[in-house]
């Protein structure tokens, strides 16, 4: 733990908490049934990118990851706006926002 | 009369043109204007093709041979086809023969197909055949001729089966189709080999080069001539593919007249006159063309004197006289071939007219043991039919006497005399049958049926003119090629242009023939070189075959008119052979038990295992394949957004795998 001591955070510990970020968003996509918090995890897998994004820029002392993280949260904004409508919509129609009990759309 | 020769394109035109405007107006014009229209064109036609004539005939004897160039049909490589139009005195005659006849028979149908439902439908077929004819013989290479060839094949197809309604016309005009296609095959295969040959199916061209490049007696020469040959006995109903002329007699009795008698069963005739140099190249075939020839002549004829339909009778006889010609080409007596297809078109159109008109006082009875007793209730019938009669029997003065004698004279001095003997007896046959037919028909007792009795009448005017036309030229067409006359033989003169060519061609065959056979060639060159017989044979030769035909008459009339029950009696004591005869030797079955049957099992065959199973099989195996794997793959769209994420997390997992193990 010498970056402690030091003052200085290595990229790897950005690295580890992103990948820890993400892999919750994974996991959290994967078991949760109820959509709002679906949503929420696919939000932190996108943070979790921006995060290991903005590390390699510091790292590598140049802005274009800067700017990518830029676009990547006005993608996200965009997206929780039309998600969240299907959402709402989703629970009008069939009074729930569990994943599970809206499978008509099958083969 | 020289510019008519610049209208030639018009001869096969018009008839394409007056069959366009009815097919487009005809609904609208009504019986007078559809008939009109019909008989115009062809009219119009003849009179170009009279004009032409004329004019052709004024140019001296080496330039008669107008070519018309009127385009470039396709190129490939150097192989060019033209449409492009031949006139020389042969195409003349072959016009002639069929704008005028087919004008006769035009105007007859006028009167004959009164009120039926297809009147318009049937010109525009009559009008499209005399087009497809026309191109037969006006043609200028094989391949254009082709294109008349399958045209009047086909026209033949839809009047046989005009009143398509009733099952038997629908199957007789099958048969005559299918059995035409193997002529055609064997045609093709011809042109083909000249093209392999020569590299070209133009007619002059393939003329001048065939006995340069081919051998004499050669395997190619007679492989092409029997090739040709095969079509011809397909179109002009020879053994062995004569079968579907007597049922094409399905068809209404005008289209018999003009397709199935006058014009188009002689294109073979004419196609082995026009093809005459290949023919002299090779011997061989030439003997199988007068063999055929002959063996058809008598064996078609010994079924005609047994049959009791009127119509089948006349189409036995036409087969029986289109073996004459062919015997005629093929003992090298081309002209009188073509002088028989002129004669012959004449008295037998005038035949089936006249049937035709009998048939149509009868209120459509066919069969010769109803009728009898005619010759008052219908004069004018019975008066052209006994024209008509005279002149197939070969009675002198009538038409039939002068071209038959130059075919027999002709096969007596050939290298077989038995053809001769055929052809007689031949003639005695055709005498007697036809006289039978005139006997049942006009004289002795009235057997009629109440039905027939009932409308019984002379036929109308536009039936009768025709007719009586028709008997003119079959009592005088004949003079126009005198034997022993001389300068009697106008007809052979107008046409030695066409045959100029056949002393260098023989002499060529001889020297070839002289090399492997050396009796044969001596036999050939003075076959070649005696051309005229002496003026005593002659006269011998025409009184033999006179006598054969008047033996022939008086048996008919004992039999038939004399004591009406003797054919009966003959028959029973006779029964076998009359049994043979009257099934026409089975030949029917024959075909059905050695072609028809095996074909049939075989399609039966392709049908239960190799379509059902095989192609079927393959169809309905894709069909399984694409629904088994649709089963398979949707249990994965099962709806639920959890699995879906999960796939993706997988494979996005592998897929980074994948990278990094790299």
């Amino acid at each position: 733990m010498s970056w402690l001591t030091q003052g200085q955070v290595p990229l790897e510990a950005y690295l580890v908490v992103s990948g820890l970020l993400f892999l919750i968003g994974v996991v959290g996509v994967l078991v949760r049934r109820n959509a709002i918090v679906i949503f929420m995890c696919i939000e932190l897998m996108l943070n979790a990118a921006n995060l290991a994004i903005v590390a390699f820029a510091d790292q590598l002392q140049q802005t274009d990851g800067q700017v990518f993280v830029f676009f990547v949260m006005a993608v996200a904004a965009a997206e929780v706006g039309i998600g969240l409508a299907l959402i709402v919509n989703v629970f009008r129609a069939r009074q729930t926002v569990y994943v599970d009990e809206v499978n008509l759309l099958k083969g | 009369m020289y510019d008519f020769v610049y209208l030639l394109y018009l001869i096969p035109l018009l008839p394409l043109l007056g069959l366009a405007l009815n097919l487009a107006f005809g609904g609208r014009w009504g019986h007078r204007g559809v008939s009109l229209v019909a008989c115009g064109s062809v009219a119009a036609a003849f009179i170009v093709a009279a004009g032409a004539a004329l004019g052709l005939a004024t140019l001296p004897e080496g330039e008669r041979r107008i070519v018309q160039h009127l385009w470039t049909w396709f190129t490939a490589g150097s192989f060019h086809a033209e449409v492009s139009i031949l006139f020389d005195p042969l195409s003349a005659v072959m016009c002639l023969v069929v704008t005028f006849v087919g004008f006769l028979i035009h105007l007859y149908s006028t009167g004959y197909m009164h009120g039926d439902a297809g009147y318009r439908r049937y010109f525009i077929y009559l009008n499209l055949f005399t087009f497809s004819m026309l191109t037969l013989v006006l043609a200028d290479n094989f391949l254009f001729m082709f294109v008349g060839w399958e045209g009047v094949g086909l026209c033949s197809y839809l009047l046989i089966g005009f009143w398509y309604e009733r099952h038997s016309a629908a199957d007789a005009a099958k048969k005559a189709f299918i059995v035409n296609r193997i002529g055609d095959f064997g045609f093709l295969l011809g042109m083909f080999l000249i093209v392999a040959t020569l590299g070209t199916l133009d007619y002059g061209e393939v003329f001048r080069l065939a006995p340069v490049k081919w051998a004499a007696g050669g395997g190619i020469a007679t492989a092409v001539a029997l090739l040709l040959f095969l079509g011809a006995t397909g179109k002009s109903a020879q053994i062995p593919l004569y079968v579907w002329l007597p049922d094409a007699m399905e068809g209404p009795t005008p289209v018999s007249a003009l397709i199935h008698a006058a014009t188009m069963v002689t294109a073979g005739v004419y196609m082995v006159a026009r093809s005459h140099v290949l023919y002299e190249l090779a011997p061989v075939a030439l003997g199988v063309v007068a063999v055929v020839g002959a063996l058809t002549a008598i064996f078609a004829a010994t079924i005609g004197l047994v049959q009791t339909d009127i119509k089948r009778v006349l189409a036995y006889s036409t087969v029986s006289q289109l073996g004459y010609m062919f015997l005629a080409c093929g003992v090298g007596a081309y002209t009188a071939g073509i002088f028989h297809l002129v004669t012959h078109a004449f008295f037998k159109a005038l035949l089936f007219l006249g049937a035709g008109s009998v048939i149509h006082a009868l209120s459509g009875e066919q069969d010769l043991r109803r009728m009898g007793g005619l010759k008052k209730h219908l004069p004018w019938t019975h008066g052209t039919m006994l024209v008509a009669c005279l002149a197939i029997a070969g009675i002198p003065p009538f038409a039939g006497f002068f071209s038959k004698d130059a075919i027999l004279a002709a096969a007596f001095e050939s290298r077989w005399p038995w053809l001769y003997a055929v052809g007689l007896v031949t003639a005695g046959l055709t005498a007697f049958y036809m006289f039978r037919l005139l006997y049942l028909t006009f004289y002795g007792q009235e057997r009629l049926t109440h039905e027939a009795k009932h409308h019984l009448h002379e036929s109308p005017r536009s039936m009768v003119g025709p007719l009586a036309v028709l008997a003119a030229f079959s009592a005088l067409v004949g003079f126009l090629d005198l034997p022993i006359v001389p300068g009697g033989d106008q007809f052979g003169a107008f046409l030695a242009p066409v045959f100029a060519d056949l002393g260098p061609v023989r002499e060529m065959a001889t020297h070839a023939a002289t090399a492997v056979i050396p009796g044969a060639g001596a036999a050939a060159a003075h076959e070649a070189h005696e051309a005229h017989t002496p003026v005593g044979l002659e006269i011998a030769l025409m009184l033999v075959s006179v006598i054969a035909a008047v033996a022939g008459i008086l048996v008919a009339r004992a039999l038939y008119l004399r004591k009406p029950g003797a054919a009966e009696s003959l028959a029973t004591r006779f029964q076998r052979a009359y049994r043979a005869l009257l099934h026409k030797y089975w030949v029917d079955e024959l075909y059905q038990a050695i072609v028809v049957r095996p074909l049939e099992r075989v399609s039966q065959w392709l049908w239960r295992v190799f379509d059902v199973q095989v192609i079927d099989g393959v169809v309905d195996g894709t069909g399984g394949f694409v629904v088994l794997g649709g089963t398979l793959l949707r249990l994965f769209q099962n709806g639920y957004v959890g699995t879906y994420a999960f796939f993706l997390v997988v494979g996005v997992v592998l897929v980074l795998l994948g990278l990094g193990g790299r």
